[in-house]
């Protein structure tokens, strides 16, 4: 496909996730109380996207993901809730 | 003006494609055929068989799974493999759709040692059964020790018995060293052979993980986790289309049965040819599959 044809078949829907994304921030921000670490996350995956390069939907998915190697000692949970939480805390997992 | 044919190697009566106001719009041939490798029909109902075969799937294949809540005891696990290869076969007859299945106790009630290895000791039980495929979806959820020593037992058993393995990788921030530790653990087993298996729900950050391993691929089309349909293509523009395939993975959660045919229909939209599309949604998991001898369509 040209650039043309990409921007024609993708752009109003990219348009329109965008325009969610920043509502979604800004409902955030409108809301009391404090946020957790999946903004922090969140808002170094957005950073990502001003990155050059082709590989920005890897680059988000890694701002998201556990980067450690070892096994956890016991599953307490069966979710996954999209962000890692010991880039917030610090945890070297 | 050329017909547009489907499948490739057989020849169509049709009328010309129907030009429309937009070029990337291209028409798919009536007859689209696909394999259906992953989906949880025993969660879906009656109609999702119907839509199923009346988009051109020819198989669906069924790897076992968490039903949503933990199971008291390996009878339940007893049933649901008796529903997996006992009920769901006829149910899928019904629509002329062939059904197989993999057998496991998912990592999601890994946790439980002694249950998953009263799980283990059920499952060799049912593996000479026409439908079963081998072992699956095993793999991990929280990346536990526990989780791995299942996955680990799992292994051990698929080799032992000759089987094929379909494997699980765990969600969102779990997902890349979910897929690592999973990588490891198939390696570090000398009988395992990487074309036998496939690791599934790869995204933009595993999928080189996997096939630069040398083993098979997989893409769950979800609407809200794993790969979009345009995601997905990107990763097919991106890395080719060997030992890699697409599935719905639909269950009882927010999934998609016809999600296969309709990101079918979106490649053709971005100019990919029948051939290719016919490649990746039929070819591709017919060759996996059929290195099980009991992979049989028609």
């Amino acid at each position: 496909m040209t650039r043309q044809q990409v921007l024609d078949l993708y752009f109003l829907d990219a348009r329109c996730k965008l325009i969610d994304l920043a509502a979604f921030l800004d409902r955030v921000d409108r809301a009391p109380g404090e946020a957790d670490f999946r903004l922090a996350a969140f808002r170094q995956a957005l950073r990502e996207l001003e990155r050059p390069g082709p590989q920005r939907a890897k680059q988000v998915l890694l701002a998201f993901s556990d980067p450690t190697t070892q096994p956890i000692a016991k599953a307490t949970t069966k979710a996954a809730c999209g962000a890692w939480p010991g880039k917030a805390t610090g945890d070297p997992g | 003006m050329a017909c547009v044919a489907w499948p490739p190697d057989r020849q169509l009566e049709c009328t010309p494609p129907v030009r429309t106001a937009n070029p990337t719009l291209l028409p798919l041939a009536p007859d689209m055929r696909y394999i259906e490798p992953h989906a949880h029909m025993v969660s879906r109902v009656t109609d999702d068989y119907l839509d199923l075969a009346t988009a051109g799937c020819q198989a669906v294949c069924e790897p076992a799974f968490w039903a949503g809540f933990d199971r008291s005891s390996v009878d339940g696990f007893y049933d649901y493999f008796c529903q997996l290869t006992e009920h769901e076969p006829k149910r899928a007859a019904r629509f002329g759709l062939a059904h197989f299945c993999w057998l496991c106790i998912n990592p999601k009630e890994s946790e439980d040692l002694k249950l998953a290895d009263e799980v283990l000791a059920v499952i060799p039980q049912f593996l000479a059964r026409p439908g079963v495929l081998g072992i699956g979806e095993i793999g991990l959820n929280k990346n536990s020790k526990n989780e791995l020593a299942v996955l680990e037992r799992h292994i051990d058993l698929a080799a032992a018995h000759d089987q094929m393995i379909l494997v699980h990788t765990p969600h969102l921030e779990d997902k890349l060293k979910g897929t690592r530790l999973i990588i490891d653990a198939l390696k570090s087993d000398r009988r395992v052979r990487p074309e036998r298996v496939i690791i599934d729900h790869v995204e933009e950050h595993t999928v080189e993980l996997v096939l630069q391993a040398g083993f098979w691929a997989g893409m769950t089309l979800y609407p809200e986790s794993k790969c979009t349909p345009a995601r997905a293509i990107d990763l097919l523009e991106r890395y080719g289309t060997e030992r890699i395939w697409m599935n719905s993975a639909c269950d009882w959660g927010v999934s998609v049965p016809l999600a296969v045919p309709r990101t079918a229909l979106e490649m053709r939209k971005r100019g990919h040819t029948v051939e290719a599309i016919d490649k990746v949604i039929y070819q591709n998991p017919l060759e996996f599959l059929s290195q099980c001898p009991k992979f049989r369509l028609g």
